[in-house]
């Protein structure tokens, strides 16, 4: 800590990034601006610092350090790099990303370079610094290696060497550990905050991107967490234990447990709003959720230890869930009205417990009742099929309506969902090669 | 020094020549003496005694091969170059895209012999005397037999590219140039190399073809083995058409070796998926080149200036800001609109301009006659095809359920497609002739001849890549004949199938034309079709019927592939794809 500490008094609390009330719109199928993903987000990023911005899928959150690295344009507001307003990728912003993008055909060392080579920086000088960042690392040994040739930890490693080597002011990191097996995400986690502890990297300061609670509280001195739909800030967290973080101490515990709280905490109630998804009644965006998971989260949840009520920590300890798994079926589960959600638990509802103890027939007649009476898109294709005489009716009739709310991509996996869950609810027959859905199945 | 775009050359452990200098050494020196012996005979003037095919000796043959093969040669770069031009544009611009891709569409459905019964007479306008311009006319006739695909390939490729890799490319502030050679380039090798070598197996059928050409009174015969073929066959001599095939034979097998698997192995390197996945391609030449020490070095130089000329920033200065997020959406529809106003314009011009032509120098009567033609094609291609698939479906399941074999005889099959199967046709038009056949349904095989092992090796590569625990869970049920067949294999190759068959389709309708008008001596034997009537037209130089039966056949192409092929691929896409 007395390096952090040292280090301070040097770099100073200087504001490197500025986020001023950016907003960002979906694109919707029509290409009109849809409803917002981010909605009036502001914050600062200082000399010296990690800041994670957390929240759940569809909140933003990537958008957000798009919009910071110059990649992606905000719809309203605006974002300023010491000062000068953002209007494309600056130099002293470096990103490292999810899916590591490493370009297949170059080298670890080619890889490494190319960021330097394509400023017209000298061949030698970019070898030079290249070997620095690789040697930095860890990676020496495999510099003519092929990222095909290295798993999942060494090609991050070649990520984080490559957005090393250009001295970035800032480090942007998007998930960058939700791509790797717990083992290797926590080595990786753990050499690089020692890196940064011992102020080894050539950088200012780490803004990353993840969902993952416990790996924000774990790394970040201060927390954003983003609500979703659309994505405004909910909380500001400052982490004031020292480093070496301990995932036992209480007083991480604690910490993680109330991120939970906060995260679960239910919205403002707005008049109309259908729970927790982007969109409002039928345009609402619908997460892809198989059905067999949504029975088996209420399984769990009705059997011992939890008979009812979870607290959704634990719960995703013993799933195995992360939290962007999780929240989806929790929220599917609450929007059915299957469950409920509170103060960072779940808690299942008098027809969750009946869902629980019934046998298959039963379940799915109570899986297709709560679809009608609580999912209206699904009501929508059942009254549409029972309206006409042919009781056919195409998806693509539903798909354009659906992309008036939301993007194309949203709107496939929307409906994706709702066939889905129609068909164990039996509401109605889908058939894929027409795209057409029908009240008969098959005979 | 490592090098990022030429395979050949890797840090090597050793300086010391090795044995495969040798050989390596021998091979390059040999394509350079058989270079400089070539390039002389380019600029002869048309009446030099050397500028055409007039003597069968067996000995001049290995000069003609090389002759064809540089012109194959030619094509390709001149087809490589239209790629990355016209296929970059299609893909960066939104407005020339919706021009061009069309066009390309269009462009890839008319017979590539049509286009040489045109272009011939330009082409010997733009280089009067010299037998230069018979030269562009018979590259440009191979050109037109491989751009387009090439093209296609690349503008998809292009429109995929991962966004991560763009994203980190754009963070990077990498040029136009730069990402063009560092992301884009690369990104689309596998797909290009692979369609390249597509190509090229088709283009001997055509070099061949396109090197003895009659329009009207124009008579030219490009020295090559094509034109000597066309002088064997004049001349009714059997042993030199075994002479050329032979020739052939060799050419093709050099050229697989020596050509086709080097770059499809260099090719695999730059597929993107990063899980070391399938068998790695393999090459012998390759191999060699990799090991060669000399070639190594031989190979950075080039391989240093052209990383060099990739990483220039090759910027214009006014577009310094590519994006500027205030663009008005109005100025850029009113753009849009003015911009397809011009195209609808030039349309409207070009179909008046053509049905002006037409008007004045063909009847009806020429129309029924050609539309009668070319379904009388069109149901030799159909039969054909319905033939060809009967015989190597069966045949081509069988071998390639049974690994070991397959990974013989699929070379044989690929090898087999390059063959260019117009070389063998004189030897078929004798049987006809001696035996008095139906040339109406004998000459029809030879249509399917040369594209029928399209099918074959796709059926392989299905039946090959059919899952092993599907094959266990099949044992397992018991199921057994033709419940086998319909519900287990036929899906299973179906996607396959259709690729092979729609390339199978594409070149029968081409080889029609050659296939339906053959000549031995001064016996014609011809058989009604659409092939034969702009073989005719073409012999006579009768343009206005060139014309006619090219863009009949074209139509005919172009709704095959609408009504037939396009929903078979988009089934076989969507439901029967194995992953």
């Amino acid at each position: 800590m007395q390096d952090n500490t040292a280090r301070t008094s040097f770099a100073g609390k200087q504001t490197l990034l500025d986020v001023r009330h950016v907003s960002q719109r979906y694109q919707t199928g029509s290409g009109e601006p849809g409803p917002p993903v981010l909605d009036d987000v502001s914050l600062t990023l200082k000399g010296n610092e990690i800041v994670g911005l957390l929240g759940r899928s569809g909140c933003g959150k990537s958008s957000l350090l798009r919009i910071v690295a110059g990649l992606v344009f905000p719809s309203g507001g605006e974002v300023s790099y010491l000062g000068h307003e953002v209007t494309g990728p600056v130099d002293g912003v470096a990103m490292v990303f999810q899916s590591f993008a490493l370009f297949p055909w170059l080298t670890v060392l080619a890889n490494v370079e190319l960021g330097l080579r394509a400023k017209q920086v000298s061949q030698d000088d970019a070898r030079r610094r290249a070997l620095k960042a690789i040697d930095l690392i860890g990676l020496d040994g495999y510099e003519s290696a092929f990222p095909k040739e290295l798993s999942g930890g060494m090609r991050q490693r070649v990520g984080f060497a490559r957005a090393l080597v250009v001295h970035p002011n800032i480090l942007l990191m998007d998930e960058p550990f939700s791509a790797l097996d717990v083992l290797t995400a926590e080595t990786l986690r753990t050499d690089l905050l020692d890196l940064w502890v011992e102020g080894r990297m050539p950088i200012k300061s780490i803004l990353m991107v993840t969902h993952n609670i416990e790996e924000a509280v774990l790394m970040c001195d201060r927390i954003v967490v983003l609500s979703s739909n659309p994505g405004r800030i909910a909380a500001e967290i400052e982490v004031k234990l020292h480093h070496p973080r301990n995932r036992l101490d209480p007083d991480f515990r604690q910490l993680v447990d109330k991120i939970y709280a906060l995260m679960t905490k239910r919205p403002a109630p707005v008049s109309g709003r259908e729970g927790a998804f982007p969109g409002l009644g039928f345009g609402m965006a619908l997460p892809r959720v198989s059905t067999n998971t949504l029975a088996g989260m209420i399984e769990e949840i009705a059997a011992e230890p939890y008979v009812g009520r979870a607290d959704l920590p634990a719960l995703a300890d013993t799933l195995q869930m992360e939290v962007d798994e999780l929240f989806p079926v929790a929220e599917t589960l609450q929007l059915l009205r299957f469950a409920e959600l509170e103060e960072g638990d779940i808690k299942l509802t008098p027809a969750g417990h009946r869902f629980a103890e019934a046998d298959v027939d039963v379940r799915k007649k109570l899986f297709g009742d709560h679809l009608m009476a609580y999912l209206p898109l699904a009501a929508r294709i059942k009254v549409v099929l029972d309206e006409r005489p042919t009781h056919t009716a195409r998806a693509v009739r539903f798909l354009e309506e659906l992309e008036d709310y939301m993007s194309e991509e949203y709107a496939d996996r929307t409906l994706k969902s709702v066939v889905n869950w129609g068909r164990y609810g039996e509401l109605f027959a889908y058939d894929e090669t027409s795209e057409t859905f029908s009240l008969e199945n098959p005979q | 020094m490592l090098s990022r775009f030429v395979a050949f050359t890797s840090i090597g452990r050793k300086a010391l020549p090795n044995q495969y200098d040798l050989f390596a050494f021998a091979l390059v020196f040999a394509a350079f003496i058989a270079l400089t012996h070539v390039s002389h005979g380019l600029t002869l003037p048309l009446t030099a005694p050397e500028s055409t095919v007039v003597s069968l000796d067996y000995w001049l043959l290995p000069y003609y091969a090389l002759r064809t093969t540089l012109r194959m040669f030619a094509a390709i770069a001149a087809s490589l170059v239209f790629t990355l031009v016209y296929a970059t544009l299609a893909a960066k611009s939104r407005r020339a895209a919706l021009v061009l891709i069309p066009l390309l569409d269009v462009l890839q459905s008319v017979p590539i012999l049509g286009f040489l019964s045109f272009t011939v007479t330009f082409f010997l306008g733009l280089f009067p005397g010299s037998i230069l311009g018979a030269e562009c006319a018979a590259v440009f006739a191979i050109f037109t037999s491989q751009a387009w695909n090439m093209a296609f390939s690349f503008y998809q490729s292009l429109r995929s590219v991962p966004r991560d890799l763009i994203e980190v490319a754009r963070g990077f502030r990498l040029s136009g140039w730069q990402r063009f050679w560092q992301l884009e380039t690369p990104f689309a090798m596998p797909g290009l190399i692979w369609n390249m070598m597509m190509s090229m197996s088709g283009g001997w059928f055509f070099v061949v073809a396109s090197e003895a050409i009659a329009v009207g009174d124009t008579t030219i015969k490009l020295p090559g083995i094509g034109s000597y073929l066309a002088l064997a066959i004049e001349e009714k001599r059997i042993d030199a058409v075994f002479a050329a095939i032979i020739a052939m034979l060799a050419v093709i097998i050099a050229y697989d070796q020596l050509l086709f698997r080097p770059l499809v192995a260099f090719g695999s390197r730059f597929r993107v998926e990063l899980s070391a996945g399938q068998t790695p391609e393999k090459s012998f030449v390759a191999q060699v080149f990799a090991r060669t020490h000399w070639m190594r070095v031989l190979m950075s130089g080039p391989a240093r200036l052209f990383h060099a000329i990739a990483l220039l920033r090759m910027e214009l200065p006014i577009r310094a800001h590519p994006q500027t997020p205030g663009k008005s959406p109005g100025l850029s529809r009113a753009i849009d609109i003015a911009f397809i106003t011009c195209v609808v314009l030039a349309t409207l011009w070009a179909v008046w301009l053509i049905i002006g032509y037409v008007r004045q120098e063909l009847t009806w009567s020429d129309v029924r006659q050609s539309l009668l033609y070319t379904v009388f094609t069109m149901i030799r291609v159909i039969l054909l095809m319905a033939l060809a698939t009967a015989v190597w479906v069966p045949v081509g399941v069988w071998i390639g359920l049974r690994p070991r074999l397959a990974e013989k005889v699929q070379p044989l099959a690929q090898f087999l497609a390059a063959f260019p199967a117009n070389v063998v046709f004189p030897i078929a038009v004798v049987l006809i002739i001696r035996f008095s056949l139906n040339p109406n349904i004998w000459l029809s095989f030879l249509i399917i001849f040369g594209t029928q092992w399209y099918i074959l090796f796709n059926v392989i590569a299905g039946a090959s890549a059919f899952p092993n625990d599907l094959k266990e869970a099949v044992s397992n049920f018991r199921i057994r004949g033709w419940n086998w067949w319909k519900n287990v294999i036929i899906p299973a190759i179906f996607p396959y199938y259709i690729t092979g068959a729609l390339t199978a389709s594409g070149g029968s309708w081409n080889a029609a034309i050659v296939a339906e008008y053959v000549k031995w001596g001064n016996d014609t034997v011809s058989a009604q079709g659409i092939g034969a009537y702009i073989a005719e037209a073409t012999a006579d130089g009768d343009y206005p019927k060139i014309v006619l039966g090219v863009a009949m056949m074209s139509i005919f192409v172009i709704l095959f592939n609408r009504l037939l092929w396009r929903p078979l691929y988009g089934l076989a896409e969507r439901r029967l794809r194995l992953d």
